[in-house]
């Protein structure tokens, strides 16, 4: 009835896990379980994207492998989870680019790069791209330029992001009812405080069998400083537009103050979460894509470090080719987030909506 | 981990088990300045017994608990205990057990044990049992962090192949370590290794060849060798031999170490019929626990200690999903066949039982009026007819989980010999001794209680001795 070994294995899990449920006190995953008698393909996929990998679930069980029950839930739902991206990426043609990301997303940001600065070199004006402009980037690329090309990719990815979570919502929630407002706010407080990276209180099995908050504070740090970044974006684009205030814009102006914020958390957190990918026991992983996991923690890297360096020396005759170094891994970015890491966090917050909303209609089997 | 030990040097206390009562044993002699070691005979992945296995433990306690709705009054779990052994308990242990299971909840939480509240299907047990966040497996690696941080040394799939005792007082314990025998001496041993629910062997000696039948729940470790070397050293013993806990589980269960999953939970919405498909006890006698704990020896006495719980689609929603598919067909006649039944005997015993079935208001929850009139077996709650298709089966077998043989012990812990005379070195802990509290029946998280009371108590004991 399942169609790929990870949901069979899966489904074999989670009927094992129903039947013993000592876990319900770590995470969502196992209460959200324990409302289903029977599993399918959606069932699974909304557990998977439930999971937040934090591997208590393997520590504490009393059936994980050599036990001949060999009980593995954060690694199955890992491959289950990475599967549903390939399985609801819009459009489907591009589901292939989660098989081998790593390699996907490095050359897309090569060659964004590389365009970047190839097209400076033979558009803009020499002595514009060589010379000091006094931080003023447009010299460089024009405004309309900047502007035109990414909203025109933003809009492409939000409509991509659209499509592939429709798709989701409709076949994790089946035909539950719509969620209101309250299941959606809870999600929000969840995923702002990573509520299920815990293990139940004591943290991730991060470094060894030991429970550590350290996973769970660098990926707050990852995901504030983008979201302090996107905010930065936000506030630039309400200067230019609402109040014609144009950039460069001074050290303590607020898009710059938001942008340095956000990139020293893009610096350290992807950092951080990498070497503890690193020291992670790989049993509990999915081995053959953790490529896609460090891609992505190396494009917020990257594009923090080039923003620094851009900042630093804007003012400098090198502001040129900076910029077209930044704006290439930022397109990179862009264009890799439909079909990467990225969208981890969107399927886990719908199933962190599904969750809330299953919660408050209080349906627990017994 | 820590590095292994130096064995030639005698330890102050050498803990032999590896569960809840030998890490409570070992980190309260490491907290009061002790070399301790603790010596388990299984791989480490299997470590800690039954416990293992467990979930919550039963404590006393005045209602303030975050994690238990409450109180529990020490009377009230003094009054369940002797209820369910039927007065078979050494009342002044029985009442040390429940005063002493106050400190638990704090001593425990010291320790790095975490606790969650009850949810879903165990809100009932709120009130008298704490749960270990993640189950009885989060909670020992909990006990065993500890135990390493204090310098406690553990080493695993080392079993004790022989103890070395004079006139009642233990000298050294010979442990049987990658091929090669090597003693272990100490200033004091505290047992703490368990019951023999895994020793087939000697479960047949008290139940014949019905024991090769028998699955056991927990480890193959549990093999009460050291039990056996303690009786024989002049140990007094404590509890019925022939007895052991048992439940009906799910007959495809592995022989040993299934656990919690393997049970099943629908004794009481059908009938349950044996190899020749009769009824054979009234399944809707009781509610849960005490259904739960019966229904094993029920099944140990039957033909080939095989039975079968049949249900309709009427109920097949209202107990817990089991680990195996249930056995289902359209008809009675059908599933007689595929459970390799005779299908007129399956039959006539269902359609006997239909028509005995008097109307009634079916409410799993409470001792409902749905009984049956006029069987020699009767039903006398929750009878409803079985009618509705598809019909289905899950096979049964008896399901053993511990036993009662243990050594006699005295409040500080310490065992008791034939003479009546205190051991001068040798405590005893949880399960190996639990016989002495619980003579007969079960009470949810019991075990553990016991197993953290007597192992703290013996984890002094011992400690006071090694210093003196």
């Amino acid at each position: 009835m399942h169609t790929t070994s990870a949901l069979h294995e899966a489904d074999r899990l989670m009927t094992i896990c129903n039947a013993c449920r000592y876990c319900e006190g770590l995470c969502a995953v196992f209460p959200a379980m324990e409302m289903r008698f029977t599993f399918g393909d959606g069932d699974l996929n909304y557990l998977a994207n439930l999971c937040h990998q934090c591997g208590a679930c393997y520590t504490d069980c009393q059936y994980s492998p050599p036990h001949e029950f060999s009980v593995n839930v954060p690694e199955t739902l890992a491959r289950l989870r990475n599967d549903s991206y390939a399985h609801y990426a819009w459009p489907q043609a591009l589901s292939g680019a989660f098989e081998r990301n790593g390699l996907i997303v490095t050359l897309l940001a090569a060659v964004s790069t590389a365009a970047f600065v190839l097209g400076c070199v033979a558009f803009a004006d020499r002595t514009a791209l060589f010379s000091a402009n006094a931080g003023d980037f447009y010299k460089v690329i024009p405004h309309k330029a900047m502007a035109g090309l990414f909203g025109a990719v933003a809009l492409y990815v939000v409509a991509a992001f659209w499509m592939s979570l429709r798709a989701f919502w409709r076949d994790i929630n089946g035909d539950g009812p719509n969620a209101g407002f309250a299941a959606f706010g809870r999600a929000v407080a969840d995923t702002m405080h990573l509520t299920y990276l815990h293990g139940g209180g004591g943290g991730c099995t991060s470094e060894d069998d030991q429970p550590s908050p350290s996973r769970r504070i660098y990926h707050h740090l990852t995901f504030y400083g983008f979201m302090l970044c996107f905010a930065a974006t936000c506030v630039a684009t309400l200067y230019h537009y609402a109040f014609g205030w144009h950039a460069p814009y001074a050290i303590f102006s607020l898009p710059v103050l938001l942008g340095i914020l956000g990139g020293i958390g893009l610096l350290i957190g992807p950092v951080g979460l990498f070497m503890l990918s690193r020291k992670r026991d790989p049993i509990l992983v999915d081995t053959a894509r953790k490529g896609m996991d460090t891609a992505f923690i190396a494009m917020l890297f990257l594009t923090s470090l080039t923003g620094f360096a851009l900042m630093v020396l804007r003012d400098t005759p090198a502001m040129g080719i900076l910029l077209a170094v930044h704006l290439g891994v930022v397109l990179g970015l862009f264009l890799s987030l439909p079909y990467g890491k990225f969208v981890h966090g969107l399927y886990r917050f719908l199933a962190l909506v599904k969750y809330a909303s299953e919660r408050r209609q209080g349906k627990f089997v017994e | 981990m820590t590095a292994v030990p130096d064995f030639t040097e005698p330890f102050d206390v050498v803990v032999a088990g590896g569960g809840n009562a030998a890490l409570c044993a070992a980190i309260t002699a490491a907290r009061a300045g002790c070399r301790v070691i603790v010596i388990e005979g299984a791989p480490e992945f299997y470590r800690g017994g039954n416990t293992r296995h467990t979930r919550n433990l039963r404590c006393a306690h005045d209602g303030t608990a975050p994690t238990m709705t409450g109180p529990y009054a020490a009377e009230e779990f003094l009054d369940d205990l002797y209820r369910v052994t039927g007065g078979q308990t050494d009342e002044v242990l029985a009442k040390l057990t429940v005063a002493n299971s106050i400190q638990l909840l704090g001593w425990m939480d010291e320790q790095g044990v975490r606790f969650q509240p009850p949810l879903g299907g165990t809100l009932s047990l709120g009130k008298t049992n704490a749960f270990f966040l993640g189950g009885g497996r989060g909670a020992l690696n909990d006990l065993y962090r500890r135990a390493e941080k204090l310098g406690v040394s553990v080493i695993y799939g080392s079993p004790v192949v022989a103890l070395n005792i004079s006139d009642g007082f233990f000298i050294s314990a010979v442990i049987k370590r990658q091929g090669k025998q090597i003693p272990i001496r100490g200033k004091a041993l505290v047992a703490a290794c368990g019951g023999f629910e895994a020793n087939i062997e000697w479960l047949k000696e008290y139940w014949g060849a019905a024991a090769d039948n028998f699955l056991i729940r927990g480890t193959p470790y549990n093999r009460g060798d050291v039990l056996r070397m303690l009786h024989a050293a002049d140990v007094m013993p404590v509890g019925d031999p022939t007895q052991c806990h048992a439940v009906a589980i799910d007959a495809r269960a592995p022989k040993f170490d299934g656990g919690i999953a393997t049970r099943l939970d629908s004794i009481v919405f059908g009938v349950v019929v044996n190899r020749d498909a009769q009824r054979f006890y009234d399944e809707g006698e009781e509610t849960w626990p005490k259904r739960y704990a019966i229904w094993g020896r029920l099944v140990a006495q039957q033909p080939d200690q095989i039975a079968y719980t049949i249900v309709d689609s009427k109920s097949f929603h209202l107990f817990m999903p089991s680990i195996f598919p249930a056995i289902q067909a359209p008809t009675i006649g059908e599933l007689a066949t595929k459970l390799a039944l005779r299908p007129a005997s399956l039959e006539k015993s269902i359609a006997d039982f239909n028509a005995a079935v008097r109307p009634g208001t079916f409410d799993h929850a409470v001792l409902d009026d749905c009984r049956t009139e006029g069987l020699a077996i009767p039903k006398s709650h929750w009878a409803r007819a079985i009618d509705k298709p598809p019909f289905y089966a899950y096979p049964l077998r008896p399901g053993i989980t511990f036993t009662y043989l243990g050594v006699r012990v005295n409040q500080e812990s310490r065992m008791l010999l034939n003479s009546g005379a205190p051991s001068g070195n040798m405590f005893a802990a949880g399960e190996i001794m639990a016989g002495n509290v619980l003579g007969k029946g079960y009470l949810a998280g019991i075990g553990m209680t016991i197993g953290a009371v007597f192992g703290r108590l013996a984890g002094q004991g011992a400690a006071s001795h090694a210093h003196n």
